[in-house]
């Protein structure tokens, strides 16, 4: 973002105001990656997992098997819909449509870039590329996540069927327990930067030197994101919370075929079916997105020097969001599934206590070092980055009249009272 | 947003009534879930956006998926299981519903509080519902908040350790 200062765009063009338009933009880039990329994800999937245990994948539709997600979307178009006896209709129809409406209703606050403006005074300006720029985003995504296992439980229990009971039973009890994990995690990023706003954690780590005394090109590099600067347990701990949230290998007890045969979704066919595996791809997206943009940098460059800088923030940020989903695949072609009892005391007497005292060692180290900031003379840039800086947050413009929030000013225009140091601008 | 207000509120209202009216416990559930969702929509339109986020987290979120969870382990999908015989809750219920209903609108007469409601939203905004409003509010020295908000959390502390000598106490007495 910083080497990015050379293209500005012009904040009025004509009688349009351009930030505006914003949102519209990031919807049609989000939403057009992820319908896009979802057939490519199950691709992805297949032949990652094909490669790491030494076998061909798939390889018969279109060249090396690229065309095998298309003959499978083809083949859930046109599969018979199956209604089973006895099941509760109403619920049986509605599940997947929640399931499938809340995983692509959580991904709308997930920042994308920063895109700068300059008005007609020549301030500058940034305002997050992302479809809502809500001012609790990460708590409205964390609150879209935990709604959808509304659509695993309900499909449990319309179906009428001991198994998927007993898938649906499994996902509301996991999910409830690794998400106290996950906020803790996430907790203690935002106690770092100080702010619920996707755009401003993400801001944040471009501000911020990795250790007291680095030198300046480190700024805002990948050694300053908060994957580090949160000490390592918080992304760990993020990470195994996420594959949990998502019910992927290795938690993927909701479906275990090998005692469930398909866990939750075994009486569904077709579409109904493929809006369930829609969702769970979709979660995927967003829980990588989330960390992308927590831990490592969201739109930023691994490093603020010219091969990197040239690449636009967008790219880096869904280069993110693969590396999540190639962690996803990953993990599911090493790890065996975890037993059930396992899988809790993980959750509960492990990731549980360790989250907790380590937001409190952050806590206190984060206090100690404010302290002595505030007791030297001369501020280091470092604690500056520390201090949450308390914004006006107007709310969602739609509902209170106010103006876009966005327009606040961005790191570019120095905080009036924040110790962040103007060296920031410097662009390579 | 008086259209959207009138919309959640029938909603809002309606599923309270089916929430109790339904037989099938787990529909009953759902229904409340709507509820909390719409309680939650409610206060994003105060620009409350924070406790609408925690509304859903904790109530649609959390409680109401436990709830689910018990109600689908204990297998109360009969409707029959649950239903009352003989007791006079029901009529009970009902004469304090329409006490309290009409007083709620008594009060509305007595206070006028459609009258002292400014017509249009105030023009300085103040961020009471954001993380930021109630922190602040919550910690200030300055205003009364925060004992009470200690000793609620001590409660809920009190609560946790009481649940978990109950599950102990109940392994200690299935294996002796």
């Amino acid at each position: 973002m910083i080497g990015q200062l050379a293209i500005a765009f012009p904040a009025n063009l004509g009688p349009i105001y351009l930030p505006a338009l914003v949102p519209y933009i990031a919807l049609v880039i989000w939403l057009g990656f992820v319908l896009t990329i979802l057939p490519g994800l199950i691709w992805i999937e297949r032949v990652v997992i094909a490669l790491m245990q030494d076998r061909s994948g798939p390889n018969r539709v279109g060249p090396r098997g690229l065309l095998q997600p298309t003959a499978d979307v083809i083949k859930l178009f046109f599969k018979e819909d199956v209604l089973p006896e006895n099941v509760d209709v109403r619920i049986y129809y509605i599940a997947p449509v929640i399931a499938v409406i809340l995983a692509f209703a959580a991904c709308g606050t997930l920042v994308l870039d920063a895109i700068p403006f300059v008005d007609a005074e020549g301030r500058q300006f940034t305002v997050p590329l992302t479809v809502g720029d809500v001012n609790i985003g990460l708590l409205y995504i964390l609150a879209m996540a935990s709604l959808q296992v509304y659509g695993i439980v309900l499909a449990g229990w319309a179906s009428n069927n001991k198994y998927s009971l007993l898938g649906g039973l499994r996902a509301s009890a996991q999910v409830i327990s690794y998400e106290l994990a996950m906020g803790l995690a996430l907790l203690c990023a935002i106690l770092m930067a100080g702010s619920l706003r996707l755009g401003d954690i993400v801001e944040a780590q471009a501000t911020r030197l990795p250790f007291p005394g680095a030198p300046e090109f480190l700024r805002g590099s990948i050694l300053a994101w908060f994957w580090l600067g949160t000490g390592l347990i918080p992304v760990v701990l993020y990470t195994i919370a996420m594959v949990a949230e998502t019910n992927r290998a290795p938690f993927d007890l909701p479906e275990a075929e090998s005692e469930l045969i398909a866990g939750f979704h075994t009486e569904y066919s077709s579409m109904k079916f493929a809006m369930f595996f829609t969702s769970e791809y979709v979660a995927m997206l967003t829980v990588s997105g989330l960390n992308a943009a927590v831990f490592w940098g969201g739109w930023l460059p691994p490093l603020n020097v010219a091969p990197f800088t040239l690449i636009p923030g967008v790219l880096w940020f869904i280069i993110k969001v693969m590396m999540g989903i190639f962690l996803y695949t990953w993990l599911r072609a090493t790890l065996p599934r975890l037993r059930y009892d396992a899988l809790m005391a993980l959750g509960w007497k492990r990731m549980l206590p360790l989250a907790l005292v380590w937001l409190f060692v952050l806590a206190g180290a984060n206090l100690a070092l404010e302290r002595r900031a505030s007791s030297a003379p001369l501020p280091t840039p470092e604690a500056g980055a520390i201090v949450p800086r308390m914004r006006s947050t107007g709310g969602p413009a739609s509902i209170t009249g106010q103006p876009p929030a966005s327009a606040e000013p961005g790191p570019q225009t120095p905080v009036p009272g924040s110790m962040e140091a103007p060296a920031s601008n410097g662009a390579p | 947003m008086l259209i959207l207000f009138w919309i959640l509120a029938l909603t809002c209202v309606g599923a309270s009534i089916a929430m109790v009216v339904t037989q099938n416990p787990v529909r009953s559930a759902l229904y409340l879930v709507i509820t909390f969702l719409c309680v939650a929509v409610f206060y994003v339109m105060l620009s409350a956006q924070f406790l609408a986020a925690v509304q859903i987290i904790v109530y649609a979120g959390a409680i109401m998926v436990l709830f689910l969870f018990v109600i689908m382990l204990l297998n109360l999908g009969a409707p029959q299981a649950l239903r009352e015989r003989g007791t006079l809750q029901p009529f009970f219920a009902a004469v304090l519903g329409t006490a309290f209903v009409v007083m709620l609108l008594l009060s509305n007469s007595l206070v006028a509080l459609s009258k002292v409601r400014p017509a249009a939203p105030p023009e300085v905004y103040v961020p009471l519902g954001t993380v930021e409003g109630i922190g602040k509010n919550l910690f200030d020295p300055k205003q009364p908040w925060i004992l009470p908000f200690e000793i609620t959390s001590i409660l809920l502390l009190v609560a946790i350790v009481g649940a978990v000598i109950m599950a102990k106490r109940r392994i200690q007495d299935h294996t002796p």
